[in-house]
């Protein structure tokens, strides 16, 4: 596995650090199926978070209740010390929620510095009038976010790719434009939902990498799915596992991985 | 022998001995094509940005016309009365993002496209109640437009030239160059992109889709209002111009139905196609095939390129 080859990470968390992120008492359904069920995590400032478990276990509905796609409809959120019911994309998004997808989503038509660019738009205030003459402050503004995305082209180090439809890339590619347009976003918290799924064992080296780096230069907070245990158990400071909806463990990598009742449910128990 | 002569020689042999006739063809096609654009740009604009073949883009332009016609009516200048139909313009995109797609976000598009054939009933219906049924005329000379006719010597003939049609091929082409520049190089041009692309996506960024829905209904209702005037000018504002609309289909075909440029060529290939069509080779089977004649065409390019001339090549991984 991966587990040699990922440099191992000097713990960047303060332990007492105040959570960025709190979910309380979280439980979702769709009609008659409880996805998540009364679950409660938190993600510490500076640190990063894996939420793993099998298939179905309710992870990808979990970030989708934390940037606002889903709406639990029990429990709370808490995100920079306010507390709410429920999160709207828009509010997600503009209070410095970025996230990637399972199957990526891109804007397939558009290359890659425009799918980067959309990740600025937040950032880019100038009315709509303005825009109409891409004149003068919408000029200089359009030229000061492009050259953010420079900076992430730079270190994501895409710069060949830079004129691409993305449509045309190779998954690997696409993974690491994704989290680019995340990442234009100036986020303060980054959700990954399974960044390394269908990578090649040198795509996830990389990836993992980023990952890290992002965390320590930037001190992004992370949360992140991941199936890959190697990769899972290098990079990050605290585990939650959820199975069927429910929380079965919570804590750092080594105690997750002797629980249990974690074993039990990725290899099954005979009944 | 001789159809086959008649079809395939003789009317290039008619072309090419009265070349001043021609011309004449050429341009009326032309000014044709350049309507048929604008319309097809409308509904360009719209299925860009959210998937949906809006059927009421017709009727959107029978409405605007009617309510620049209406308003004048009331006593108003003319330019007071363009600037109400845009507020009007925009109150409708407002309406339609608060009533028919909010509450419909997610759904499949086929149940959006529905619910455009509902909002063509409905304004079909408002506006017979608020402007009656019976033809308008359009307010051509108020709004300053030319009408007179010009003449061109050439080819020892005369090709006349109506200045309403130079008038809205000039409009066309400032309206299509602008909101082509729009959408290419703008924050916003590139967040309707981005909502065309992947509505999941684009909301994880934090583009906010009501706003961009509004955007491009507006935008769709302004070249709605700028088609309704120019077609009005050349005929009169009627409901039967929502039927002309579907020549638009057609057109979206040939051009590609995500693509401006797609919309601007296709509509130049159906008016021009449609109109040398009818006076060349209609004689032969008794005229009247100007009304079908696109139809076949998009038939024929549907079986070669079914993206269209300039729409985004349908890529596949697997």
């Amino acid at each position: 596995m991966t587990a040699a080859v990922v440099p191992i990470r000097a713990a960047a968390t303060d332990a007492a650090g105040p959570p960025l992120l709190a979910l309380e008492g979280v439980t979702l359904s769709f009609g008659g199926v409880r996805a998540i069920n009364d679950v409660s995590f938190d993600v510490r400032k500076g640190e990063i978070r894996a939420i793993i478990g099998p298939n179905g276990a309710g992870k990808t509905s979990m970030l989708n209740v934390i940037n606002g796609f889903y709406h639990p409809q029990q429990g709370t959120i808490t995100y920079k010390g306010t507390v709410r019911r429920r999160m709207r994309p828009y509010d997600a998004a503009s209070q410095g929620i970025a996230r990637t997808f399972q199957n990526v989503a891109l804007f397939k038509g558009m290359t890659t510095l425009d799918n980067i660019m959309a990740g600025r738009t937040l950032k880019m205030k100038r009315g709509f009038l303005w825009q109409c003459l891409r004149y003068g402050p919408a000029l200089s503004e359009e030229i000061e976010n492009r050259r953010a995305v420079e900076e992430i082209i730079d270190f994501l180090e895409i710069e060949a790719i830079r004129k691409t439809p993305v449509g045309k890339l190779p998954y690997g590619l696409q993974k690491r434009v994704e989290l680019a347009r995340a990442l234009a976003m100036d986020p303060e918290l980054l959700l990954l939902d399974e960044p390394m799924a269908g990578m090649n064992l040198e795509e996830k080296e990389d990836m993992s990498r980023y990952i890290l780096d992002v965390n320590r230069l930037w001190g992004t907070t992370i949360a992140l799915i991941e199936h890959d245990m190697g990769v899972v158990m290098d990079l990050s400071d605290r585990v939650v596992v959820l199975d069927y909806g429910v929380k079965i463990a919570d804590g750092a990598p080594e105690e997750v991985q002797k629980n249990q009742d974690v074993i039990d449910a990725y290899l099954g128990v005979p009944h | 022998m001789d159809v086959l002569w008649a079809v395939l020689v003789q009317p290039f042999v008619d072309m090419v001995s009265a070349p001043d006739f021609l011309l004449q063809v050429l341009w009326d096609g032309f000014v044709g094509g350049v309507l048929y654009a604008l319309i097809a740009l409308g509904f360009v604009l719209i299925f860009k940005a959210s998937g949906i073949f809006n059927f009421a883009q017709g009727i959107m332009v029978v409405f605007a016309a009617l309510t620049l016609v209406g308003l004048y009516a009331l006593g108003m200048p003319a330019w007071v009365a363009l600037g109400l139909t845009l507020v009007v313009m925009f109150v409708l995109a407002v309406a339609v993002e608060r009533l028919v797609l909010r509450p419909l976000v997610n759904q499949p598009d086929i149940i959006l496209f529905m619910a455009t054939i509902g909002l063509t009933y409905f304004l079909i219906g408002l506006g017979e109640f608020v402007f009656g049924g019976e033809p308008k005329v359009m307010i051509t000379e108020a709004l300053g437009l030319p009408t007179g006719m010009r003449e061109w010597e050439v080819f020892g003939g005369v090709v006349f030239f109506q200045e309403i049609d130079i008038a809205a091929a000039a409009i066309a082409i400032v309206m299509v160059v602008g909101i082509g520049v729009f959408f290419h190089y703008t924050r916003i041009g590139r967040a309707l992109r981005a909502v065309a692309d992947d509505h999941q996506a684009a909301l994880s960024v934090g583009i906010s889709l009501e706003q961009i829905w509004v955007i491009v209904w507006f935008t769709a209702g302004v070249v709605a209002l700028a088609t309704g005037i120019m077609w009005g000018a050349r005929s009169d504002v009627s409901f039967a111009l929502q039927i002309i609309a579907l020549k638009a289909l057609p057109v979206l075909i040939l051009g590609g139905f995500t693509s401006i440029p797609g919309a601007i060529v296709g509509g130049l290939i159906i008016g021009i196609g449609e109109k040398l069509g009818e006076i060349y080779w209609g004689p032969l089977i008794g005229g009247g095939i100007e009304s079908w004649l696109a139809y076949v065409i998009a038939l024929v390019f549907l079986l070669f390129r079914p993206q269209g001339l300039f729409g985004e090549r349908i890529i596949e991984r697997v």
